[in-house]
């Protein structure tokens, strides 16, 4: 293992009963970088995610946090690590200011330091104006927000978010995703798990494809598309009777192609020299679209599903 | 919204620096317990008027409904039948053992199932350096101390309606705070090993709390229900304890073998209820 990472995996697995949620995964996390887990619901992201958290005990493998095993040094690990849950757990019945300090008390922090701190974080989410509410006066985003704000009382170099913006609006996806930039910032390494291909590309330096327990490939954004998808892509739709049929027609249009329901994509590197082709063979498509490869794709490729089935 | 970018960041200060993780991990391990019931004692003090209420206003509403009323009507037909002492000294340290054991059973039930389920308020603590067994514990240590201060609110009412003449009467209150672990921390084990509300515990008030209420010896003594129903009393913590606390606040004359048995069964309840208990937590929160 690299002696430089602060979180290293080596074959990691975790089963429920017969079934494999983690199948043998193997990652390394250098301090500062900011690494995904992408796959679809199931695949066995947040239950890495707990067993990194050192709130769910591995089933074989070595797993190491700062040098320690999560299994044995557990309050040790957790000590290091700020988690943002998939699920939010904030105590509603405590007003806002003091779900931070109440958590800060977890750590042993004293309230000399926990009273500015949580005005100094609540500042950071935007919630000073907050303060006194009750968490249950607090939309989802702020509600979020505060779990993020939470999560870093203790100010940890490694902080775990599981599906941090699942189910926001967009406008509350931007305002996290812009808290969670000037973190990586600050030098704090961020493992995340989501299912928003945007998201990973908006956050992670590195990422790993995860499906049914596995890794599927490794690296960053960039070079993954590079990799294992063309530079554009061309959607078309011929309506979803036709879809299902037209392949043969298009053969040898782009590089690849794949039939969705909804739609056919052509991959190609240049996406209107391919709509051009389409139009020179007759074919009409009720709509047309040429964008840039995404993650959507690398994973379409790699595992012939779409990440949100 | 703004986007926000004039806003410090979160070590805007340089001079406010959290300690080490290792001194968090070393403090959580030692205090950690403590730590949770802060948090459970802060949400209870959201609530300290109802709190207040419940543990004078209604004492003394009992007391006064007791002493004025029905208490009159018995001592006018003779106090024998209740060891020589007045009505209302004879219910008294079940009244107090009774209402921690109804306390008991509304903390040690709704909140753990919120905990885990509902609001899931277990879970923050968890990923934080607290282990499972301290997040049980700190819940049960927050509403040990509930207990205490409603048993001795309690008590301080009985003894202003004259309800325990004896000196060691106030050691009712820590009988009650006992009886209400003996009753609670089992219901607690239940509790943490039920994923699924369908009614349990509304069944536990009425079949359980309720019956062990009425057939303890509350308000008659135990010896003079039939024998078919006895047994009720035998395995009832407020039985127990009440027999317990009239020994402290007037005096009951009893078998030294018995009051043994009163303290064994008490404590051996509230042991088994927390080994269990801390099974379940470290078991549920581990996978």
């Amino acid at each position: 293992m690299n002696p430089d990472a602060v979180i290293s995996a080596e074959q990691l697995r975790k089963n429920y009963g017969d079934v494999a949620a983690v199948d043998g995964i193997s990652f390394e996390v250098p301090a500062g970088e900011s690494f995904g887990l992408l796959g679809p619901n199931g695949a066995g992201k947040s239950t890495t995610m707990k067993m990194i958290g050192g709130v769910s005990q591995r089933t074989s493998g070595k797993l190491s946090i700062m040098g320690l095993d999560p299994d044995v040094n557990g309050p040790e690990v957790r000590a290091h690590l700020g988690v943002v849950p998939q699920q939010d757990n904030l105590d509603e019945e405590l007003k806002v200011r003091e779900n931070l300090i109440v958590y800060g008390r977890y750590f042993g922090l004293p309230l000399s330091y926990l009273r500015p701190k949580a005005d100094e974080l609540l500042e950071f989410a935007q919630l000073t104006d907050k303060a006194k509410s009750r968490v249950d006066a607090l939309s989802g985003g702020m509600k979020r927000r505060l779990t993020i704000a939470r999560s870093l009382i203790n100010e940890p170099k490694i902080l775990l978010l599981d599906e941090p913006t699942t189910g926001l609006d967009p406008q509350a996806r931007h305002i996290l995703w812009d808290r969670l930039f000037r973190l990586k910032e600050q030098g704090v390494t961020l493992i995340l798990t989501t299912h928003y291909m945007d998201e990973a590309e908006q956050l992670c330096d590195r990422l790993i494809v995860v499906d049914k327990g596995r890794i599927m490939a490794e690296g960053s954004p960039a070079s993954l598309i590079r990799e294992h998808s063309t530079r554009e892509v061309l959607e078309l739709r011929f309506g979803s009777e036709r879809n299902a049929t037209i392949g043969a027609e298009l053969q040898g249009v782009g590089e690849r192609l794949e039939t969705l329901p909804d739609r056919v994509l052509i991959y190609a590197e240049d996406g209107e020299t391919a709509l051009e082709q389409v139009s020179a063979r007759g074919l009409h498509p009720l709509t047309s679209l040429v964008r840039r490869s995404s993650l959507e794709d690398v994973f379409l490729r790699l595992t012939g599903r779409s990440l949100v089935d | 919204m703004t986007n926000g970018t004039d806003k410090q960041l979160p070590t805007a200060d340089p001079g406010l620096r959290a300690h080490a993780p290792a001194v968090s991990a070393a403090r959580a391990r030692r205090w950690g317990s403590f730590f949770y019931a802060e948090q459970v004692l802060r949400v209870m003090r959201g609530y300290s008027w109802s709190f207040i209420m419940y543990s004078i206003a209604q004492p003394a509403a009992y007391l006064f409904a007791m002493g004025v009323g029905l208490a009159t009507l018995v001592d006018a037909n003779g106090a024998a039948a209740f060891g020589g002492v007045s009505y209302l000294q004879f219910i008294a340290p079940a009244l107090i053992v009774s209402a921690a054991v109804m306390t008991a059973s509304g903390e040690f039930s709704y909140p753990i199932m919120d905990g885990f389920k509902w609001r899931r308020v277990f879970y923050g603590p968890h990923a934080s350096p607290l282990v499972p067994q301290q997040i049980a514990a700190g819940h049960v240590i927050a509403v040990t101390l509930k207990f205490l201060v409603q048993s001795v609110a309690y008590f301080i009412i009985v003894a202003l309606f004259n309800g325990s003449p004896g000196a060691w009467g106030w050691i009712c209150a820590l009988v009650a705070t006992l009886a209400g672990l003996s009753f609670g921390l089992p219901l607690m084990a239940y509790a943490s090993s039920i994923t699924k509300d369908s009614g349990q515990f509304a069944l536990v008030q009425r079949f359980i709390v309720v019956p062990l209420f009425l057939f303890s010896g509350t308000f008659f003594p135990l010896d003079s229900l039939p024998l078919a129903v006895r047994w009720i009393g035998w395995i009832s913590p407020v039985w127990h304890g009440t027999e317990l606390g009239r020994m402290f606040t007037y005096g009951m004359e009893e078998s030294p073998v018995l009051t043994v048995v009163h303290v064994l069964y008490l404590v051996a309840a509230a042991a088994a209820g927390w080994v269990l208990t801390r099974r379940q937590f470290v078991k549920r929160m581990g996978q």
